[in-house]
């Protein structure tokens, strides 16, 4: 640890070049490498916001068991997040390991979906955001099974059947406390309402999406609709839970554009790094 | 003089899984090859989830004890496919878990994603985890997730321990 921590460095980017990282190049943008980054920071960007939003919860939880359970899914999130990130830094070819890409980038370079960096309100709002999540990563996952690249498909797999438990929790307990008491059924078509305009984005394709969907390495993220709402209409039926009809929604975090509520979740995830430049343990 | 693949296996066999010391990481099935590449032993070894904390101190144990064992270069490999499932550990190591109190996977009963959870709440069918205390039949999820991501938390409705229940992958 530095005796003197660097804590007025202001740009993570200046802080990866001092310690001499990310110096080659960067990657063309609309080069083939270019698209395959920045689909696999989509993918480790969701799992690692999402990861670090419900590990918020630890500590805080209505019960121990929600508690742990809760711990529990945020490092299957991370874990998965060091396999997505580890290879597109590989792919990146700058020398940027997957702790490097989720402490020294800033806001504007994150691609995750706004859906994910919502924060947590209450406990019903944090189970309703993972089910409207989980309902897109299974079917996700499995189409990336078949990636053309085998890398992506491996990792797929993998993160697969960790999906395949999130998903079965987070939908019986948006059923249990949906078809709940008046309190929680009121609670969860309120989380409902409030995250519905977040959902579009999930399946919004632009021209990466387009392109990697071209080459066969990643989905049409509009080929994973059909799946998603014959789970979501399904499980909101038995949680007695009114299914929101507007089809508006924000865009803009897969680009880098995010809410405000990105910067405060980094600035929580990241001091240590920047505080420390290069700190290990 | 190089120890051969087999001695290796037989060295590998006495590391204990961290976080459930009574089985050893070639029980649970994690070690997926030994191999001698010119002079460097070779471990491959694949990780039970992608997120397990105890991956890098597996590493660090496997390491150990070769190096206790007088091998100086090793290389450990990550391999993620085939993906590791519950069903490669060992049937004798399924008794030492239910002894340790951990009720061992069952196979076949892996989460299929939400289309199966939602029929086993439509049919009241539930999985039935006998209790590694007392082995009765009677119990209940308590969370489909325990200690750990491996793990399920239930409790038994005739003794009222409550325990771990390995989940199936």
């Amino acid at each position: 640890m530095p005796s003197l921590p660097d804590i007025m460095t202001p740009d993570a980017e200046t802080l990866a070049k001092a310690q001499g990282k990310g110096r080659a190049a960067p990657l063309e943008a609309g080069s083939p490498e270019h698209d395959l980054f920045t689909g696999l920071t989509r993918l480790g960007d969701n799992t690692l916001i999402l990861g670090h939003r419900v590990s918020e919860w630890c500590g805080h939880a209505p019960v121990l068991e929600e508690d742990i359970a809760l711990a529990n899914m945020a490092l299957d999130l991370i874990g998965q997040t060091q396999l997505w990130l580890g290879l597109a830094g590989e792919i990146e070819g700058r020398g940027r390991s997957a702790d490097d890409l989720a402490f020294l980038r800033d806001a504007w370079h994150f691609h995750n979906v706004l859906l994910v960096e919502r924060p947590n309100r209450d406990f019903g709002h944090t189970l309703m955001r993972q089910f409207l999540f989980d309902a897109w990563h299974q079917p996700m996952l499995r189409a990336l099974e078949d990636s053309a690249d085998d890398r992506i498909g491996e990792i797929a797999l993998k993160a697969g059947k960790e999906v395949a438990y999130h998903l079965e929790r987070s939908a019986d307990l948006v059923i249990r406390l949906g078809d709940g008491t008046d309190e929680s059924h009121a609670r969860m078509q309120d989380a409902l309402e409030r995250l519905w305009p977040y959902v579009g984005e999930m399946f919004h394709v632009d021209e990466v999406d387009v392109r990697l969907a071209h080459e066969g390495l990643m989905p049409d993220p509009a080929s994973l609709r059909p799946a998603w709402d014959a789970t979501v209409t399904e499980i909101l039926a038995e949680a007695t839970l009114i299914r929101p009809e507007g089809e508006f929604f924000h865009k803009g975090g897969k680009q880098g554009r995010h809410t405000e509520h990105l910067g405060h979740l980094l600035a929580a995830m990241q001091w240590l790094q920047r505080a420390y430049p290069g700190a290990k343990w | 003089m190089q120890p051969d693949t087999e001695t290796v296996w037989r060295w590998l066999a006495e590391v204990p899984d961290p976080e459930i010391p009574v089985i050893s990481i070639t029980e649970l099935g994690i070690v997926r090859d030994v191999d001698w590449q010119d002079d460097t032993l070779v471990v491959t070894v694949t990780p039970t989830y992608s997120g397990c904390p105890a991956t890098s101190v597996i590493n660090l144990e496997i390491e150990q004890k070769l190096r206790e064992k007088g091998v100086d270069k090793i290389e450990l490999k990550r391999q993620l496919s085939p993906p590791w499932s519950t069903d490669w550990i060992a049937d004798e190591a399924k008794e030492k878990l239910r002894a340790y109190g951990i009720a061992p996977p069952i196979e076949g009963t892996g989460a299929a994603g939400v289309v199966a959870g939602r029929v086993r709440r439509l049919t009241g069918e539930r999985l039935t985890v006998p209790c590694p205390r007392c082995g009765s039949p009677d119990t209940r999820l308590v969370s489909q997730y325990g200690s750990t991501p491996c793990k399920a938390a239930y409790q038994c409705n005739a003794c009222l321990e409550p325990f771990d229940y390995f989940k199936c992958i």
